[in-house]
C-alpha cells in the first residue's frame, strides 16, 4: 500500500511539475473567455460603427415592402434590371433585388445581385419578408383580414414542473438540463481519452527505457499499475479544478466588462444562445433563476465526480494494458478500438438517445452498462435519475472498473516485460489465460 | 552458509525451456560469476531470483527462506538493459527507488547523499538524466542498484557503457561490497572481469547448468596437464618431438604430462639442463567458455 502511495506520490509530482502541465492549465482556461471576449468586442464594435448596407430593390408588381433595418436599407425605384446590375458592379448599391412579374401561386424568378455572397442572415430575411407580404396578399383575396389573423395568433409557452416523490414541485427546463448533461456529458469524454492517453504513455516510456526491470523487482506490477492510474488521474483532477476556478472567474470578468456596454439581453445570447432563448421563451430573468434554483447541483456535482473518476478508472486500465502490450505509440493504434468504439458509442447516444429522451429504454440501458454509463449517465443526471437506476448504474461500475483493472493487470504484468514480439489479439489472450 | 540456494528449477516460454532442472548454492559473502551464451536463460534465471517472475516448479531459498516479497528489501538489481526516468532529477529519482526498495524518506535522502559523493556524482543532483553522459547515467543506476544496501546484488553486464576510468571504478565499488560482506551476483560476457573479480562461477548454456563451483576448482578441472618448462640447456639433445632449437641460451618448452605426473617430467628433463621454471598452464576463463558452449552446443 504504501508502495502505491510512492508511485502515486511520484507520477502525480513528475506531471505536475512540468511546464507544459502549467501552460496547459493556465491557458486552457483562458481559450474559453478569450474567444468570448473576441465575439463579444466584434459584437460591440459592430454596434459602433454602424454601417449600412443599401439594397436596390426592383419591384414589377409594385406589391412588395421591405422594411430597412440597422443593417439593411432597401431603396424602391423602376430602374430596369442591367440598370441595377451596374449598380452594383459600380459598388453604388450593396445588392439588387429583382422582383419579376410573377403569379403569387408560383412565385419564381426573384433574383439577387451582389457583388458578395449574400450572408445566410440577408437571404432569410428578403426571403421571408416576402414570403410573409404574399401571404397577406392570398389571405386578403380570400377576404381574411391580416389583422384579424394577427389578433388570432397566440403565444404558448409551457412551464414545466417536476414533482418529487414529497410533492415538492420545481421548476424545469429541458434546455438548462440538456445543456448541463451534455457539457458533462462531454467533459467525461474527453477526460477519458486524454488522461488515458497519459496512462498509456507513461507505461511505454517506462516499458520502452527499461526502467521497468527495476520497478518490477521492488514492486509488484499491478501495483505499480494502480499508482500510474491513480497519480495521472489525480493531475486530471488537479487540472479540471483550477480550470473550474479559473473559467467562472475569467468568465464573469469578461462578461462583467462587456456586459456594462451592451444590453443586458444581447450579452446573455451571445454568451449563451440557450440562455438567451430561455429569457425570451419565459419572459423574464427571475424564470430563469426558479429553473436554476430547481437543479439539485450538489446531488449533480457528485454524480460527475463520481462517473468522471469511474469511467476513468474503468477505462485507464485499459490504456494502461495497451501500453504494455507494444513497443511504440504508433503500435498501439491497432488496440484502440476496443477503447474508442464503446466511447463513441456512448458519446453518440448522449446525443441521439439520452439528451432526446432521459427515461427512454436505450437511455436507460445505455447510462447502466459501465462502459457506457459514465458518459450516458451525465446526460439524465441533470433532468433527474430514479434512485435505483443510479445504484444500478453505479454499483455496475464500479463493478466494472474492478474486473477491467484485474483483467488488464494480466496482460500488463506479461506485456511489460516482452520487448520485440509481435502482439496481437491472440497474443493477449494467451496472457490472459496464463498465472 | 549460502546465501541463495536454488533446487530443480524450471521454467518454460511456451515450449521453449528457459530453465531446466537448475541447481545451484551461492556462498554468503562471494563474488559469483554467472556465465553463459546469449539466450541461455541467465536473464531468466535472474528475474526468479528478483521475484519478477515466478518459474514452473523447484524452490529458490533466500538464507534458507523460500523466496517471498519481504526479500525484494534485500536484493538490489542492476538490469542489462539500463533504464532511468530521463526527465526526472538525479536526487528526485535515486531518493524514489530507495524509496520503493522500503527505505524511509529520511533514510533515503541520507544514503543518496552519501552515495553521491562518494562517486563522485554530488554535483550532478539536481540534473534530469537525460542531461547526463551516458557514463555518468550508469553511475546514477549503479547507484540506484546498491542505495538500500542489499545483501545480495544482482548485477547484469555492470561495465557495459564505462569507460575504463569509470569501469575500474565501479570494479573497485564491487570489491569494496564484498569486503562488506555482500553477496555479488555478476552475470556478464567479459572473461577478464570473471577472472579479476569472482570467486565462484556457473555457466548456463541452452537452460542447463553445465558448469558450477569456485573459479579455481574449474580452472584445474580444464587445465589441459600442459607444463610451462624453462630450462638453460647443458648441451645435451632434445628429444626432436619436443621441438627445441638448441642455439639460445633459455629454453622455454610446453610439454604435455601424457599420463605422466608432474614429478616423473621434472626427472625426464633433469639430463637436459637446470630447470629454473616449471608452471602449469591453467586455462583461461575465455577458453573454457568457448570450448564448453562448442562442447554442448552439438548436444
Amino acid at each position: 500500500m504504501n508502495k502505491i502511495l510512492l508511485v502515486i506520490q511520484r507520477e502525480y509530482l513528475a506531471r505536475v511539475k512540468k511546464k507544459s502541465f502549467l501552460l496547459a492549465t493556465i491557458l486552457t482556461p483562458l481559450i474559453f473567455p478569450a474567444i468570448m471576449g473576441l465575439f463579444l468586442w466584434i459584437a460591440v464594435g459592430e454596434k459602433d460603427s454602424f454601417s449600412l448596407s443599401i439594397i436596390e430593390v426592383v419591384d414589377e408588381n409594385d406589391l412588395f415592402f421591405l422594411e430597412s433595418s440597422d443593417q439593411y436599407a432597401f431603396s424602391f425605384s423602376k430602374v430596369n434590371k442591367e440598370e441595377g446590375k451596374m449598380m452594383v458592379q459600380n459598388g453604388e448599391r450593396f445588392g439588387f433585388l429583382y422582383i419579376p412579374k410573377m403569379d403569387l401561386d408560383n412565385p419564381t424568378g426573384i433574383v439577387y445581385y451582389g457583388d458578395k455572397n449574400p450572408s445566410m442572415n440577408l437571404i432569410n430575411v428578403l426571403e421571408s419578408s416576402l414570403k410573409r407580404r404574399i401571404e397577406e396578399q392570398k389571405l386578403f383575396e380570400s377576404g381574411i383580414d391580416p389583422n384579424v389573423l394577427s389578433a388570432v395568433r397566440t403565444k404558448v409557452a409551457i412551464q414545466s414542473i417536476t414533482l418529487d416523490n414529497a410533492g415538492e414541485e420545481k421548476i424545469s427546463d429541458a434546455t438548462v438540463n440538456y445543456g448541463i448533461g451534455f457539457l458533462a456529458g462531454i467533459l467525461i469524454y474527453i477526460f477519458i481519452f486524454v488522461y488515458g492517453n497519459q496512462i498509456m504513455q507513461g507505461v511505454i516510456e517506462e516499458k520502452s527505457s527499461r526502467i521497468i526491470e527495476i520497478l518490477v523487482s521492488s514492486i509488484k506490477p499491478f501495483q505499480l499499475m494502480l499508482g500510474k492510474i491513480i497519480g495521472i488521474g489525480a493531475v486530471g483532477l488537479t487540472q479540471f479544478l483550477i480550470w473550474i476556478l479559473l473559467i467562472g472567474t475569467i468568465s464573469s470578468i469578461v462578461i462583467g466588462y462587456f456586459g456594462m456596454q451592451m444590453p443586458q439581453q444581447q450579452a446573455m445570447e451571445l454568451a449563451s444562445p440557450e440562455l438567451g432563448e430561455l429569457m425570451n421563451d419565459s419572459g423574464s430573468f427571475n424564470n430563469l433563476f426558479l429553473v436554476l434554483q430547481g437543479i439539485n447541483f450538489v446531488k449533480i456535482a457528485l454524480t460527475f465526480i463520481f462517473y468522471f473518476v469511474g469511467g476513468y478508472l474503468l477505462y485507464g486500465a485499459f490504456f494502461a494494458a495497451i501500453g504494455a502490450a507494444v513497443d511504440s505509440p504508433s503500435d498501439a493504434q491497432q488496440f484502440m478500438l476496443p477503447i474508442t468504439i464503446p466511447l463513441i458509442i456512448a458519446y453518440m447516444g448522449l446525443f441521439v438517445f439520452v439528451l432526446d429522451d432521459p427515461n427512454s429504454r436505450v437511455s436507460f440501458w445505455l447510462s447502466v452498462i459501465p462502459f457506457t454509463s459514465p458518459i450516458a449517465m451525465m446526460g439524465r443526471a441533470s433532468y433527474g435519475v430514479p434512485f435505483w437506476d443510479l445504484t444500478l448504474s453505479m454499483g455496475l461500475l464500479i463493478f466494472g472498473f474492478l474486473s477491467t483493472t484485474w483483467v488488464a493487470g494480466k496482460i500488463y504484468r506479461i506485456g511489460i516485460l516482452m520487448h520485440g514480439t509481435k502482439v496481437n489479439y491472440k497474443t493477449l489472450w494467451k496472457w490472459l489465460k496464463t498465472n | 552458509m549460502n546465501i541463495l540456494k536454488i533446487i530443480n528449477l524450471n521454467k518454460t516460454f511456451g515450449q521453449t525451456p528457459a530453465l531446466s532442472n537448475i541447481d545451484l548454492e551461492i556462498p554468503k559473502g562471494v563474488v559469483f560469476g554467472l556465465l553463459g551464451p546469449n539466450g541461455a536463460g541467465k536473464t531468466t534465471l535472474i528475474r526468479i531470483i528478483n521475484q519478477i517472475i515466478d518459474g514452473d516448479s523447484g524452490q529458490v531459498l533466500f538464507n534458507n527462506e523460500p523466496l517471498n516479497p519481504r526479500h525484494i528489501t534485500h536484493i538490489g538489481y542492476l538490469p542489462e538493459e539500463r533504464g532511468l526516468y530521463k526527465k526526472m532529477k538525479v536526487w528526485d529519482q535515486l531518493v524514489y527507488f530507495a524509496r520503493l526498495k522500503g527505505m524511509s524518506g529520511l533514510e533515503a535522502k541520507q544514503k543518496v547523499k552519501y552515495w553521491l559523493e562518494k562517486l563522485d556524482v554530488a554535483a550532478w543532483r539536481e540534473k534530469r538524466i537525460e542531461d547526463l553522459s551516458k557514463g555518468m547515467a550508469q553511475k546514477i543506476q549503479f547507484i540506484s542498484t546498491v542505495i538500500h544496501e542489499p545483501e545480495l546484488l544482482i548485477l547484469d553486464e555492470p561495465f557495459s557503457g564505462f569507460d575504463p576510468m569509470n569501469a575500474e571504478i565501479i570494479k573497485n565499488e564491487i570489491l569494496e561490497l564484498k569486503q562488506k560482506g555482500i553477496t555479488v551476483v555478476l552475470s556478464t560476457h567479459r572473461m577478464e572481469s570473471v577472472e579479476l573479480l569472482c570467486d565462484h562461477i556457473a555457466m548456463i548454456h541452452k537452460s542447463k547448468k553445465i558448469l558450477n563451483g569456485s573459479l579455481s576448482e574449474v580452472k584445474r578441472d580444464f587445465r589441459p596437464h600442459v607444463f610451462q618448462i624453462k630450462i638453460i640447456p647443458n648441451g645435451t639433445i632434445f628429444p626432436l618431438e619436443w621441438g627445441v632449437e638448441m642455439d639460445s641460451e633459455l629454453v622455454e618448452l610446453s610439454i604435455a604430462l601424457n599420463g605422466k605426473s608432474p614429478n616423473q617430467l621434472i626427472q625426464d628433463l633433469i639430463p637436459f639442463g637446470d630447470i629454473i621454471g616449471f608452471s602449469e598452464n591453467l586455462p583461461t576463463m575465455e577458453e573454457i567458455f568457448i570450448q564448453q558452449v562448442k562442447l554442448h552446443s552439438n548436444e
